[in-house]
Order: structure tokens, then sequence, then C-alpha cells
């Protein structure tokens, strides 16, 4: 009886989540009057409002310290807002706790502007990484970061070490590794700042084409040039706050 | 891209729980083969640390092993007058199994006395010397379990025959503080060294944990759980500790090795064989067991309070 009583609690639950799944889902990114403090009263955010919908593509600009970082940092839950709402893939950020923060993280593919890849061994080890995180069996392993690999055009440097690649490979080798999990969402946080314009270009392309299989793909950019050749939505941050939108824009106009 | 079967599983079999802990003990020890000479060392100070109050306990069990023995077949050396003939042995050895108390006698004659001595002593040739055999004859009695044995040899001492009797209960005593204070003695070296074992495997992983730094940090963006990235540290302390194990046995047993010829003459000048001898199974599977513990609750220590400290942000 017991069991029976438990497993009906659990259905009910479960329609619970669904139901505010369903409510929640605002979009894959929704930020409510989200504001982030550092000690000594800095402000990284203040009373910032977005959405980013499900496979949609947009950039984040705006000078250094304007609050690129933080916001991205929020989002992958590198950091906790000060204050506001914080949904994030249906979650709410505000009531995850600490150990369900690896899980979150799983679901997000994350490029640094460093890449931020292991030297200590090769590409295909690299990329291999989030998989072995996520106890994939071998044989999946290798033909998913194969897969992955190929469509960053590195399949034949799977064994090289990443220090003999240039900059532009090692960037791919850490968009490899960010999109081997297969992430509904990908941040990047300035990927190209350390690329000339051509293989920044290339890069940015890259991500159209994931975007374009559906990921949403959120990019932390100072690059206005480049971005404003490729026709996606801009956010501008400035001090902290979002001073400049282009879909609100052209709602408003 | 996003289908629901790429959301990652929390849940998983005990078979693929298995294959994932020895997957990463294999790697942990493959890490450690890629630094032969530094995984070495680390386990040689933990081997010789444990080798130490290892060596002191089978010392120590054998001590005990030597003390109990003696209580059980503590015995009363009487020695005859030399007027008695060989023929008034057997006689007198029936009167003292008479008595209450005595369970058995053994009868040594002086041309026995004499045979043994040149063979435990090594001075036969000089023996051979000597006009007659100065030796008495001796009967070596055996007292029952519960027997007043003081008040027995004071009886035996007032037989005509008898010259003198000796009772080694004295010494017996004194070999009995020995030991116990031996036991205690490697409770408390042990535990001293146990955790010399511990700080030197918590160090080596602090440092480990370290020189991975950045490679804690990349796995926790990528969504590594905290116990994903303890795992291969806390299979690296166990590796260390049951190296250490390992070692700790092999000195003990080239020890025993260097000084097994000069043990075995004293062990035969008391007549007494000392199993002082290389570990059993059961205390190997024991050491193995106990060090590798001792790795892993380092490792624990270390991990617990450094993996804190490393967050991506």
């Amino acid at each position: 009886m017991k069991s029976v009583s438990a497993a009906k609690q659990r259905l009910a639950a479960d329609l619970k989540r669904e139901k505010e799944r369903a409510r929640d889902d605002t979009g894959i990114i929704h930020f409510d009057n989200v504001s982030k403090y550092y000690p000594g009263g800095h402000a990284g955010l203040s009373h910032v409002d977005l959405t980013l919908t499900t496979g949609e593509m947009a950039f984040l600009t705006g000078h250094s310290g304007a609050g690129k970082s933080t916001l991205l940092k929020l989002i992958g839950l590198l950091e906790r807002p000060s204050s506001g709402q914080l949904r994030v893939l249906s979650r709410n950020l505000n009531r995850l706790g600490q150990r369900q923060t690896p899980w979150h993280r799983r679901e997000i593919g994350m490029i640094f502007q460093d890449n931020r890849l292991l030297f200590d061994r090769n590409v295909f080890d690299n990329v291999a990484l989030p998989l072995v995180i996520q106890g994939v069996g071998y044989r999946e392993i290798g033909k998913r970061v194969r897969a992955a690999l190929d469509k960053t055009g590195l399949l034949h440097k799977e064994k090289a070490a990443p220090v003999t690649l240039s900059g532009g490979e090692q960037q791919r080798v850490g968009i490899a590794r960010a999109v081997v999990g297969r992430p509904p969402l990908i941040l990047a946080d300035e990927p190209t700042g350390n690329l000339d314009p051509q293989l920044s270009r290339d890069i940015m392309l890259l991500f159209e084409q994931f975007n374009q299989v559906g990921v949403s793909v959120l990019i932390a950019s100072h690059d206005i040039e480049l971005i404003s050749t490729l026709d996606k939505r801009v956010l501008v941050l400035e001090q902290g706050r979002m001073v400049y939108d282009t879909v609100t824009e052209q709602r408003h106009a | 891209m996003h289908e629901p079967t790429s959301r990652p599983t929390r849940r998983s079999g005990p078979r693929d729980w298995l294959k994932r802990q020895a997957r990463t003990a294999l790697a942990a020890l493959g890490r450690l083969a890629q630094a032969p000479l530094a995984t070495l060392t680390t386990s040689a100070v933990i081997g010789i640390t444990l080798a130490l109050p290892l060596a002191l306990h089978l010392f120590a069990n054998d001590l005990e092993r030597l003390g109990s023995d003696w209580n059980t077949g503590a015995s009363l050396s009487l020695f005859i007058d030399p007027s008695v003939p060989d023929e008034g042995l057997p006689i007198l050895r029936d009167r003292l199994l008479a008595m209450p108390g005595i369970d058995s006698v053994r009868t040594i004659t002086r041309d026995e006395a004499l045979a043994e001595f040149r063979q435990l002593s090594g001075f036969g040739e000089a023996l051979k010397m000597l006009p007659e055999n100065p030796l008495p004859a001796v009967l070596i009695a055996h007292p029952t379990h519960d027997a007043p044995v003081e008040q027995l040899a004071t009886h035996l001492r007032h037989l005509a025959e008898v010259d003198e009797v000796q009772l080694d209960l004295a010494w017996l005593d004194r070999l009995r503080a020995i030991s116990r204070l031996l036991e205690r003695g490697v409770w408390v070296l042990g535990a001293l060294l146990g955790l010399a074992v511990l700080l030197t495997i918590g160090n080596t992983i602090r440092l480990e944990i370290q020189n991975r730094g950045e490679e804690i940090r990349v796995s926790k963006l990528i969504g590594a759980t905290d116990a994903f990235i303890r795992r291969p540290f806390l299979y690296t302390g166990l590796w260390y500790g049951l190296f250490g194990g390992v070692i700790a046995w092999w000195l003990l047993t080239v020890s025993l090795i260097l000084i097994a010829d000069p043990l075995e003459q004293l062990a035969g000048l008391y007549e007494y064989k000392l199993r002082f001898s290389a570990l059993s199974l059961e205390e190997f599977g024991a050491l193995l067991g106990i060090s590798g513990l001792l790795g892993l609750l380092g490792a624990w220590l270390a991990v617990s309070r450094h993996l804190k400290e490393i967050e991506p942000g």
C-alpha cells in the first residue's frame, strides 16, 4: 500500500514539474530584474531583463567591464545573482542547489577566450572530457568525439597535442569540446578575442551552423565590426545595464 | 540537437558504476606509472614508515608466545646430588610423580646432560679435555597447571638427593613485563607512524591537486560532480598506500634474511624456536588492508580540504 501511495505521489510531483516547466517555458534564458553586486558594492549587473528564445542566436557586446562575463557566469552558475529571478533551460536557478550545478552545466556548452584546453593530453582526449565526465561508454565516446571534430574541421588533428595547433585551431578544439555533449545552449565568452579577422569570421560562421540545427547561442564579443555583418540579435551592456537590444528596439520602432 | 535522449542520465546500473571505478583506478595507476621515480620515492617513504611498527609487532608477538609457552610449561629443574647413581633416578622420578602438583618429570642423566651441553654450547673440544663429567643429573618437573609452584620448590629443596632447585619465575615475570611494554609500544609507535603515513599521503595528494588545478577547474566548468573530481585522487592515495604496504613487507623480508643467522643462534641458545619469520598470508592481507586504508584516508583528508578551494570563475 505504501509503495502505491508513494508511486502516486511521485506521479503527482512529475505532473506538477511538467506543468511548471510548461509555464516556465518563457525562453531558454530568462532574466527578470537580475542584479549582481560584488563585495565592495561594485555592480556587475544591475536590473537586467532579458529573454533568449529557444533556438535563438544573439551577441552580447559592450566595453570590457560592462558585465558581459558576469551575465554569462550567472547563466553557467559560476556566480549567483544578488537579486532578481533567473531561469535557464526551464530551471529556476535561484532554487538550484550546489549539488545540481554539475547537471546544469552539462547542458551548456561553454567556450572561453583562452580556450582552456588541457595541454597534457591530445585533441581527442580534450574533446572527450565532457563525455568521460558523463560516464558515456568508450565506443560511444569515439563516435561522438569524431563527429564533433568533423564538424569543426579537425578530424585529422585527433592525435595532435594542443600546443602544436594554431590559435584558431585551438579555439575550434574548445568548440568541439563544448558541443560534443550535444547541449541545447552554447555560451561563448570572447571566442575570437585572440584571432585575426578572417579566423574570427570562420569561428562565428561555425556558431551559426550550430544555431541552424536548433542550438541556442549567446556570444559575448566586443568585435562590433564582425557582429554587424552577421545580422543577428545584438544586446549592448553598459556599466551593468542593458542599454540596447536590437529585438526590442525593432519592436518599439 | 537537443532531443531528450541527450539529457545526461544520472542513474546507471551497478555494472556501469563498477566499470567506471575500475577505469578510474587504472587511470590513476597509469598516471603514477608515468612518474615512476616520484611514485617509488613516496611509496618507499610510506613503506619504511610502516615497516618499523610492523617489525616491532612481530617481535612482540614472538616474545609473548615465548612467555605463554613457559607459562603452561613452567618447570622446576632439580639438580641431583652427584652421589646418586643413574639407577636411582627412576626411583626418585616415581617419588616425584607421586607428589601432588607434579604433572610430569623428565630425566636427564649426567651423560645426556653432557651431550646436550656439548652440542649447544660449542665447547665440545674443551669438554673432551676434562677428566670427568662435571655436570649433575637433572630432573625437570612440570607442575600441574594450578599448582603452587613456589611452595613446591621449597618442598623439593628439602629432599636429600636434591642439591638445588631452580625456578625461573622471576625471569618469566620480567619477560612478560617486557612483552607487555613492547605490545603497548607497538600501538603507540604504530599510531604515530600511521599518522606520519597519513600526512605523507595527504601532502602528496595536496601537491597533485595543485598541479592539476586547471584540469579540476575545467572539469567543474563542463559539469563534473565533486565525486568525479575526487575519485582519481582517492585512488591515487589508495595505490600509494598499497605500494607502501608491499614495500614494507619487502623491507621486512629482506631484513629478516639479513638477521636470520645470528637470530637462529640466539634462539638455539634459549632452546627455543623463534618463529620470527616472514608474514603469513593473513598478516600480509591485513598489512595491505591497513596501508590501503591509510592511503585512502590521507587522500580523503587532502581532497576534502583543498578541492573546495579550486573553483572555476
